[in-house]
């Protein structure tokens, strides 16, 4: 701090302070002779660690994390459809975010590795999205809410022919087709 | 033109020409012969150089050899003394050394059409000759008269119709596109429009339009129809906004047969498509998959995957949906699921595909005999379309480390390769194009 000479305004004391490259938090201080009318400066918004409390940055955490939770993928196991025990967090956290969210909706789609028939795969992926849409509407979810389809084995999300590809590739993925603009949050 | 006899005996036909004047016929006529056709026998060929022919002498030189009805021997020298051109005087002995019991010669004919002259060596004459319009370029469009010569030229010699005028549909893994390919492996011309997937093409019987499965940027997947020469796509009533996979036109053209999957399982439905509508459902039953239907070549009946009761297994029933029946059942122990049926044009057999130690292999079932057959066991082989002579079959296998076009012929067991741009998957074999149905 300087030294005072004579009489400061607190006003040049807080600009001081902001100069000396002061890291703690911005103090607001009323300009001079300003009048009861008019409102202070607010103060610059600082960052979300600081403050978690401030609206904007957290809903934009909150979507992202909500919108994390409804694209995690589950699995199954070869030539299977049922819903594996390990998988059944992710979907009941799924439910949840759909039942606090009345508008939103989403399409479930069903994938296979690369054996079996190419055909048969089609199937094998629409009875995978069947199944994970038979949970959510059995926890309460309209299944109107919800739309299936099968990429069978055309998408895998790992070309390679290995036992952990063909794990990776059948699959259940899900995508958000209306009101996914704002979420809010289970309770 | 002299009469002729027709003999049919045990495992052979025999046309007998009564007189020694060869017959010269038009390629819309029927043609008899006086070779006498074994199965399972190759008789040694000959194709004779063809000046200013050159590009039709080599496709039909590669189109008899692909028809495995013959042994084409090739001419590395001429022959000592020919005749001069569009006569009939041929070495015949020096052929006859050479192990060819035919010659074929090609000359141009004074209306632009190209006669074929097939000559019995061993009784040193002109058997028979077809003259057909084609255009001698061999290039794109042209290549497929090129191809009708050929097959005249089977018939001639062996009464039976070759399959070089025949294509091709396949789903290329590159671009996700449906491609077509000649038999003989050339004019690879991709059919769907690029950016958008699809799946599972089905030619209608004249050859003039393909169905497939369109995967929507919706999710859906309808089955369109496309108009091979104008390029014009229909989606199928009733299947824009759903889940529709394995289409099957009908032998009259006029039918559809699809598969549609939904939450309470998969089933086959029946539509008109020559009038574009009139879509219902053939099978019942929830929580069963049914799909992949292949219908007889009368139409009355329909082979078709069911997994009904466990598995994948191969059922048949009439084409209006009754009468379902498993046809091919489980042979429990070795074997698993089957799949991808198709009838043959002769209607006696079923090639599918069934697992066989974890891999599928290229299987026939003989309708008469109930009697599975297996055709191959090295790497994956699956999803067989037969050809119109109902001898080979075009077929999926990873045998060479990626998922490529194979042809079969079941007298032989010959087998070679279609070469394309990518991966290749769900072949589909035409009927003759541009030939009316026999």
């Amino acid at each position: 701090m300087r030294r005072r000479h004579g009489v400061v305004p607190l006003a040049l004391l807080a600009l001081i302070a902001m100069a000396c490259g002061n890291k703690a938090e911005p103090v607001v201080v009323p300009p001079a002779n300003t009048g009861p009318s008019t409102p202070p400066p607010a103060p610059p918004p600082p960052p979300p660690a600081n403050r978690p409390t401030d609206t904007g940055a957290n809903e934009a955490a909150v979507r992202a994390a909500l919108l994390s939770d409804l694209a995690n993928v589950i699995h199954f196991d070869y030539d299977q459809d049922a819903i594996k025990p390990e998988d059944r967090a992710i979907l009941d956290r799924k439910a949840d975010i759909m039942r606090a969210n009345g508008a939103l909706r989403i399409r479930i789609s069903g994938h296979a590795d690369e054996r079996g028939s190419d055909e048969y795969n089609l199937v094998l992926g629409n009875k995978r999205a069947v199944a994970a849409k038979q949970y959510l509407v059995n926890k309460g979810i309209d299944g109107s809410r919800i739309d299936v389809t099968s990429l069978g084995e055309e998408r895998p999300v790992d070309p390679a022919s290995t036992e952990s590809s063909w794990a990776l590739n059948r699959r259940a993925e899900f995508e958000i087709t209306a009101g996914g603009e704002r979420l809010l949050a289970p309770r | 033109m002299r009469a002729v006899r027709t003999v049919r005996s045990l495992g052979t036909i025999v046309l007998a020409v009564l007189a020694g004047s060869p017959l010269a016929v038009a390629a819309q006529d029927t043609v008899r012969v006086g070779i006498t056709y074994r199965p399972g026998v190759r008789p040694g060929l000959v194709v004779l150089p063809a000046p200013g022919l050159d590009s039709v002498q080599a496709i039909v030189a590669r189109d008899l050899d692909y028809s495995d009805r013959f042994e084409v021997i090739p001419l590395t020298q001429p022959s000592p003394s020919d005749g001069s051109r569009g006569t009939t005087t041929i070495n015949y002995a020096f052929y006859r050394t050479l192990g060819a019991a035919l010659a074929l010669e090609l000359v141009p004919a004074a209306n632009g059409n190209v006669t074929g002259k097939l000559f019995d060596l061993a009784a040193e004459r002109l058997q028979a000759e077809v003259s057909v319009p084609l255009d001698r370029t061999g290039v794109g469009e042209g290549r497929m008269t090129v191809h009708r010569l050929a097959d005249e030229i089977v018939r001639l010699g062996t009464g039976q119709w070759g399959i070089a005028s025949t294509r091709f549909l396949f789903l290329n893994d590159g671009d996700k596109r449906i491609w077509r390919v000649d038999s003989d492996g050339a004019g690879l011309v991709p059919v769907t429009p690029a950016g958008v997937a699809a799946l599972s093409p089905a030619w209608s019987p004249d050859g003039a339009r393909v169905a497939y499965t369109q995967f929507g940027r919706d999710g859906s997947k309808p089955i369109v129809i496309l108009s091979l020469a104008t390029g014009t796509r229909t989606t199928l009533p009733e299947t824009g906004s759903s889940q529709n996979i394995t289409p099957a036109f009908a032998p009259d053209g006029r039918g559809l047969m699809f598969a549609r999957m939904s939450d309470l399982g998969v089933s086959l439905y029946g539509a008109n498509v020559k009038d574009l509508c009139c879509v219902e459902r053939l099978t019942g039953g929830r929580f069963a998959e049914n799909f992949s239907p292949a219908y007889s070549p009368d139409g009355r009946r329909v082979v078709f995957v069911s997994t009904r009761a466990g598995g994948q297994q191969i059922y048949a029933m009439a084409a209006d949906g009754t009468d379902q029946e498993l046809l091919v059942p489980f042979d429990f122990g070795d074997t698993g699921n089957s799949n991808a049926p198709d009838w043959s044009p002769d209607g006696a057999t079923i090639a599918f595909h069934r697992e066989v130690g974890g891999a599928p292999q290229i299987y026939t079932f003989d309708l008469a005999g109930r009697r599975p057959k297996q055709w191959t066991s090295s790497g994956r082989n699956e999803d067989p379309s037969w050809a119109p002579d109902g001898r080979h079959l075009v077929f999926v296998s990873n045998r060479t480390g990626r998922r490529q076009l194979f042809v079969v012929d079941t007298e032989t067991a010959r087998t070679r390769q279609i070469m394309t741009p990518s991966a290749a998957r769900l072949p589909a074999w035409s009927r003759p194009i541009g030939r009316p149905q026999q």
